[in-house]
């Protein structure tokens, strides 16, 4: 099955021509990561700062792919019930409470004690079945027919246990459930984890995975993201903005803009009907770039030569 | 090709990225999915398979430009149809392979032959630049030196000077080029086990002799140390007690099924961070130690419950706000400048200490105290000493004195030792490594 996902990816230029194609323009080391984790079934760690496009990346290898995303978002205390699966406690409960009677009816009939218990033990493997069976993002994606995109989103935020427990299903791409036997996946699903490095991953997992490092982009590749994203703001607003924020990124910030901001500027930008940058335009807008009040003031600082200098490099 | 690749992976490792088998077996399916045709695909591939954090990245592709940059080898420009004819005439006679292809300018070839030389007088063990020469020199022998030499001679004895003296000129190039050779695998192969030696002796280097000039790497040093120690404790900070039933908390769990106990809830032991205040004596020698154990513990301010710190010389004074606003080594400086001068008065400290800042101090308090307890003969105020023992959860005290010295002259570390639980002898980062440590663990 495995087969045809590398057959719609056969080379590192289709991937970069599909996740395009829905709209994703990836930098090569992207591509490349993608194309060897469908070769080699390996998951990919993607790392960077927030809003450079790490969740965007699992979305859009669902879209060209056409495989439904199933997103599991990590946190503190997130366990096996929450992300593999859970039995259906209250409608047991309802069920054996309805059935009780029957089950009375049925139970009458044995004399022995052997008796009795073997047919309630038969009735205890009704109730553990896959009818009562609440499956987690983690089952659900193993159980997907056609395959899935499993986006394991800030793998960070849980807990060590919860890592090691991970592990299992990230090589073998099977869980194990006491009551049922081991589920296999049937097409191994493609696996992103994403961190933001608020706590060091373990080494096992590390290894288990393709590290990839999706950084700020450079001023080509962002140029091209807006226009693919923002087709309708001038190409001379986009260079200027592009510019711009490229050089915000240049400072010392606490929270350097991203290209999530950079888009969101630039739609602001376009609500405001802006055509060329302007200072007093770009200290209002400031704060769609920039998440602190120290960030905007050294910011501001630098407004009237940020813009000049964006203006120079539009003009060629 | 394999051999390439393996031994880019052992360049890598000895430049500091950690490979294991599993991952190297890793490497050769990406390789084998990418192939060899794209270089720039093929080292994204690699990184992406190697490499775990951004350093060990930037390191790998360091290592990887490096491993494949072949210099083109200095020669003159292709021969004209008159030199080749030229040449042919002076080839006569010449035998042996090297010189064959010094003279046909067949740079290709002599660069395979070196590499093959290389690998057999195994050039990627090289450790040490003194060596650079002594591989450099096997290398050429390796490659046929001899040889060329005694046909040079031959050439001479039969007059034909010209072609002796082109060959004389090669030679001389191809020494050059084989010493660059042997550099490139000194950096390459030599650069991770440098480092690590480096860092190992700083370790253990006396903080009071520390070299200016490594001030920053011995930063990066402690730095990464509290990171590994707060790693290693921010853990958990409740533990079931196995055994001990907490029979309120189980009944109320089971209230459902009328309080038949089916989940039982064990007593749980809250595991306390531990809050420490430091007492740093940062007159003389001992400031070079302070300024380490304070970066020390103000990089692990996540771990502990709170750090109050004071420093003293003759006057002892309150510096935690000082050290958690500025970069660590301003706030020394300034540090030193408000109290390093004046003689050390141990005394006046404690009294000054218990008058303003006893109250910081309470049963779950570590009090370390950094000092070599040399008091100029003034009163150590040894009352003043027991009342913080008893008061606080353990007072340690850090002395950057070696063993010997204590009690000679006016060191009164003597007289405070029975109210301390631990003395130690402690002026390198890996002791205080050691001593920070203990205070994590002992607080569990």
């Amino acid at each position: 099955m495995r087969k045809s996902l590398e057959s719609l990816l056969p080379s590192i230029d289709s991937v970069e021509a599909g996740l395009e194609s829905v709209g994703y323009i990836p930098s090569r080391q992207i591509s490349t990561a993608l194309f060897l984790a469908v070769r080699l079934q390996k998951p990919i760690l993607v790392e960077g700062p927030a809003g450079v496009g790490k969740t965007e990346l699992a979305k859009a290898t669902a879209e060209h792919l056409g495989l439904p995303l199933i997103r599991m978002q990590c946190y503190d205390g997130l366990d096996e019930s929450k992300a593999l699966y859970e039995w259906k406690y209250g409608k047991q409960l309802l069920y054996t409470q309805i059935l009780k009677d029957k089950m009375g009816e049925e139970l009458r009939a044995y004399d022995g004690m052997d008796g009795a218990l073997d047919k309630l033990n038969e009735f205890d493997d009704l109730f553990f079945s896959e009818r009562f069976l609440e499956p987690r993002p983690l089952l659900r994606s193993l159980r997907e027919p056609g395959g899935a995109v499993l986006l394991i989103d800030e793998v960070d935020k849980a807990d060590e246990e919860f890592e090691a427990f991970l592990l299992e299903i990230l090589s073998d791409y099977q869980v194990t459930i006491p009551e049922l036997g081991t589920v296999v996946a049937m097409v191994p699903p493609i696996v992103l984890l994403t961190s933001n490095a608020t706590r060091d991953l373990g080494d096992a997992m590390k290894r288990r995975c393709l590290h990839l490092h999706i950084g700020y982009p450079d001023a080509k590749l962002e140029e091209k993201i807006v226009q693919t994203r923002l087709p309708h703001v001038e190409e001379h607003l986009r260079k200027e903005l592009v510019s711009f924020v490229q050089q915000l990124r240049s400072m010392d910030l606490r929270k350097l803009p991203s290209v999530s901001e950079t888009l969101d500027w630039a739609r602001a930008l376009i609500l405001l009907h802006a055509s060329h940058l302007e200072v007093d335009l770009v200290r209002d807008t400031l704060n769609v770039l920039l998440k602190f009040e120290q960030d905007m003031d050294a910011g501001n600082k630098h407004v009237l030569e940020f813009i000049e200098k964006a203006k120079t490099i539009a003009a060629y | 090709m394999n051999d390439v690749i393996l031994r880019l992976l052992r360049a890598a490792r000895g430049g500091g990225v950690r490979i294991s088998t599993a991952e190297m077996l890793d490497a050769f399916e990406a390789v084998e999915a990418v192939g060899y045709d794209d270089r720039q695909v093929l080292r994204d591939s690699l990184t992406l398979t190697l490499a775990k954090t951004i350093e060990e990245r930037a390191s790998f592709e360091a290592v990887f430009d490096m491993y494949f940059r072949r210099e083109a080898l200095a020669g003159a420009a292709a021969p004209t149809a008159a030199e080749s004819q030229q040449n042919a005439a002076d080839m006569e006679g010449i035998e042996s392979k090297l010189a064959q292809r010094l003279m046909q300018d067949d740079q290709a070839g002599v660069a395979a032959m070196m590499e093959a030389a290389g690998e057999a007088v195994g050039a990627s063990n090289i450790r040490l630049f003194t060596q650079t020469n002594l591989f450099a020199r096997r290398m050429l022998d390796r490659m046929g030196l001899p040889e060329l030499e005694r046909e040079i001679t031959a050439l001479r004895e039969l007059g034909r000077e010209e072609v002796a003296a082109r060959l004389e000129a090669s030679r001389k190039a191809l020494g050059d080029q084989a010493r660059a050779f042997m550099e490139r695998q000194l950096t390459l192969f030599a650069a991770g086990a440098t480092k690590e030696l480096r860092e190992n002796v700083l370790r253990n280097v006396k903080l009071s002799q520390l070299d200016r000039r490594d001030y920053q790497r011995m930063r990066g040093l402690v730095r990464d140390m509290a990171l590994r120690i707060a790693s290693r404790y921010a853990r958990p900070k409740k533990v079931d007690i196995r055994g001990h039933l907490d029979i309120r908390r189980t009944l109320r769990r089971n209230m459902a099924h009328e309080a038949i106990p089916f989940r039982t809830v064990w007593k749980r032991k809250k595991l306390d961070k531990p809050k420490i205040v430091a007492i740093c004596d940062v007159s003389g020698s001992v400031a070079q130690v302070a300024r380490f154990l304070l970066m020390f513990l103000y990089a692990l301010t996540d771990t502990l419950a709170g750090i109050k710190s004071y420093a003293f010389s003759s006057k002892l004074i309150e510096v935690s706000h000082i050290l958690e606003g500025e970069d660590i080594d301003e706030a020394i400086t300034k540090i030193l400048n408000d109290v390093g001068f004046g003689s050390t008065n141990y005394g006046r400290a404690l009294e000054i200490f218990s008058d303003t800042a006893l109250r910081h101090v309470d049963r779950h308090t570590t009090v370390i105290i950094l000092g070599d307890g040399r008091g100029n003969r003034n009163p150590p105020r040894t009352d003043l000493m027991k009342n913080l023992f008893d008061r606080a959860a353990r007072v340690i005290w850090l002395n950057p004195e070696p063993n010997p010295l204590w009690g000679t002259g006016d060191s009164d570390i003597y007289k405070y030792m029975p109210y301390c639980h631990l003395v130690t002898s402690c002026n390198t980062v890996a002791s205080l490594e050691r001593v920070v440590d203990d205070i994590l663990r002992s607080a569990q």
